[in-house]
């Protein structure tokens, strides 16, 4: 039960004076600072393992192999040549082909993705048509359907076609496999982006809407004048969220983008320390590499990144 | 150069064949006859998106719900229950299920305990802005990297010498079962559940950045007064978390616990990037993996699939009342 009396008014200044939200408010006690210096124990602790593999990317293979990170310190001894010998043709991983491999991928995945979605919303929001409703919740009711499950029958469509016994339905769709990448990708993204887009497309103000109708705009107009510049923080940041769910993702670029010389940089990752176990120099180094652009974007758009995801789920 | 070069061209064309494509089907439409234009309209703005979602999502589940029904002898005859029988007496299938059990109760719970504790710690602390990115990084690279990243943690003899060890051999007292010798490889002897534990590690790793930077804005959405009016009313610290700020920020709370818990009953590239699901690892996801496109058992296969679905479908229904009764207890 919240008991609501009157704020003594002194006690509100103070509180505004000192800007300190809630939080900081409970921090003046005992129980507080135990609990701080718990969390940045934790924060250390959390970095230790990815710090470490920087560490190791620079190292010379010998040393890697023959002592652990952490006597770097005693000892430093530092290069660049695993960076090298993984960029390079030599080693045989040719790391820069899988990473020009995952941009491809990754930028027209997470762009129409978003693009559908955005099309998706303004139709589901403000085009009036019977069964709006149910085909939404339909749509949000395939979230809890796993990949694993998805992954094989389009596959399948992609390389058969679709038939009911005889009958053919849908012939083989012979997409470049880049494409079919981007298009499964787009499906299994779908029901995610249109969760958090349609909440936000739909509580735009409706008198905008209707002033863009009445002006005599069409639909594409108004879309691309009144509800796309509106919804540029949501979009930003499902966009970002989706770009980092696919580059980090290595299953369906795996299968989809036929593999060998066409799968993205997280599926040749795998398969180096699946392969080639020995190699804890070349590895540490092209997990560096990888994880390059995720950490870029994340860091560089941090602040689009939660406002956005937030705006449909969660009050404040 | 020449391959980013290729990839942009790559994504220029792409992009543009698809914005060109839509906007020349608009452009079609708008010549439709009266009658007909609106609907145009609506199939052109709604209709990709359906596409994509009938054939990636809704024919795919009821094929794999179909296929799960046959057996996986010569020509794939009819064979009901079967699979799903095999699974809960199979032992290796059966070890899977238990494992993954393991994940969802402790990889979906502990990171969203871990995440809700850093976020109200953290909450208006110096370093704030610092401490989150740090515990957030693990969160931006793969899972893949993780895998790799975590060898270097849990790696044993001859290859090199993993942290873990050098840390268990200067705890005084530890027995050898424990690293005591510095010389245990850890994830690759045959204590199963000690091998699983480690494994959830890793994604609790993963997962806590998310939990954190959700928690943490949610708890920043309480209004200030809400706590204020507890503590002029003489209710401790410790009170005004459990009464006031917990309540109000349940809808993130669920929305965290929900996708910690999917998550860890769909990682299984964490498990494919370390032990590939030996030394009693596997769980239903990465087994799923193996029966499919390893050993070529597309009945087992889409079975398991079905077992994931069906596990899931109760958490997303309990979240979507969680979320409905929150807000209904907020007036809205």
């Amino acid at each position: 039960m919240i008991v609501t009396g009157t704020v003594p008014t002194a006690t509100k200044q103070v509180a505004l004076a000192k800007k300190v939200s809630l939080g900081g408010k409970l921090s003046n006690t005992l129980g507080t600072r135990v609990g701080r210096s718990f969390v940045w124990a934790l924060a250390i602790l959390w970095t230790v393992p990815t710090f470490g593999l920087l560490l190791t990317s620079f190292r010379p293979e010998r040393q890697i192999k023959t002592s652990g990170w952490w006597t770097a310190f005693s000892n430093p001894k530092f290069t660049f040549d695993n960076y090298f010998s993984v960029l390079g043709e030599r080693s045989g991983i040719n790391l820069g082909r899988f990473f020009a491999n995952s941009i491809k991928i990754a930028v027209p995945s997470a762009v129409i993705s978003v693009m559908v979605a955005a099309l998706a919303s303004y139709a589901l929001s403000w085009m009036t048509f019977r069964g709006r409703e149910w085909i939404y919740v339909g749509i949000i009711s395939l979230l809890v359907v796993p990949l694993q499950m998805a992954i094989i029958p389009l596959l399948r469509l992609f390389n058969l076609g679709a038939h009911i016994g005889s009958i053919t339905i849908l012939p083989a769709l012979h997409f470049p496999a880049i494409v079919q990448t981007w298009i499964a990708h787009a499906c299994f993204g779908m029901p995610f982006c249109l969760f958090i887009l349609k909440n936000f497309v739909s509580s735009l103000p409706q008198e905008l809407i209707e002033a863009g109708k009445i002006d005599g705009a069409g639909h594409m107009t108004i879309f691309r004048r009144i509800v796309l510049p509106l919804s540029v923080p949501s979009i930003a940041s499902l966009g970002i969220f989706q770009f980092l769910f696919i580059w980090n993702d290595f299953f369906v670029g795996k299968i989809f983008a036929g593999g060998g010389q066409n799968a993205p940089i997280t599926a040749k990752l795998v398969e180096v320390s699946g392969n080639r176990g020995q190699d804890w120099h070349l590895l540490t180094a092209a997990a560096f590499i990888s994880a390059i652009v995720p950490l870029t974007v994340f860091f560089s758009l941090q602040r689009y990144f939660v406002k956005g995801l937030l705006a449909g789920s969660v009050k404040g | 150069m020449g391959q980013l070069v290729s990839a942009l061209i790559t994504v220029v064309l792409g992009l543009g064949g698809f914005v060109g494509g839509l906007l020349v089907l608009y452009a079609i439409t708008t010549r439709f006859p009266e009658r007909f234009r609106e609907g145009g309209q609506i199939a052109v703005f709604l209709g990709p998106a359906l596409v994509l979602i009938v054939i990636g999502l809704l024919i795919p589940a009821l094929r794999t719900t179909f296929l799960s029904l046959l057996s996986d002898t010569e020509g794939r005859p009819f064979g009901g229950l079967t699979n799903f029988k095999y699974i809960f007496t199979d032992r290796n299938m059966r070890r899977a299920v238990g494992n993954s059990a393991l994940w969802v109760f402790f990889g979906g719970t502990t990171s969203t305990v871990l995440g809700l504790s850093i976020a109200r710690y953290l909450d208006g602390a110096k370093g704030e802005k610092v401490a989150k990115s740090l515990i957030f990084i693990p969160q931006a690279l793969s899972l893949a990297g993780a895998g790799i990243i975590w060898k270097f943690v849990y790696d044993g003899p001859p290859f090199a010498y993993g942290l873990l060890n050098a840390i268990t051999k200067v705890i005084p007292g530890l027995p050898d079962s424990f690293g005591g010798d510095g010389q245990r490889i850890w994830l690759l002897e045959s204590d199963a559940r000690m091998n699983t534990f480690l494994l959830i590690v890793i994604l609790v790793w993963v997962q806590t950045g998310f939990a954190t930077v959700v928690l943490s804005a949610a708890i920043k959405g309480v209004p200030e007064a809400l706590g204020e009016a507890a503590t002029v009313d003489g209710a401790t610290n410790r009170q005004v978390f459990y009464k006031v700020t917990l309540p109000y920020i349940r809808p993130a709370i669920l929305t965290v616990m929900t996708t910690g818990t999917i998550g860890a009953l769909k990682a299984f590239d964490i498990i494919q990037a370390t032990t590939g699901g030996n030394f009693k690892t596997s769980t239903v996801a990465n087994e799923q993996y193996i029966k499919f496109f390893l050993e070529d058992r597309d009945g087992l296969a889409s079975a398991l699939a079905v077992l994931l679905f069906v596990i899931v479908l109760p958490i997303v229904v309990l979240n979507q009342r969680g979320q409905k009764r929150a807000a209904e207890m907020m007036g809205g």
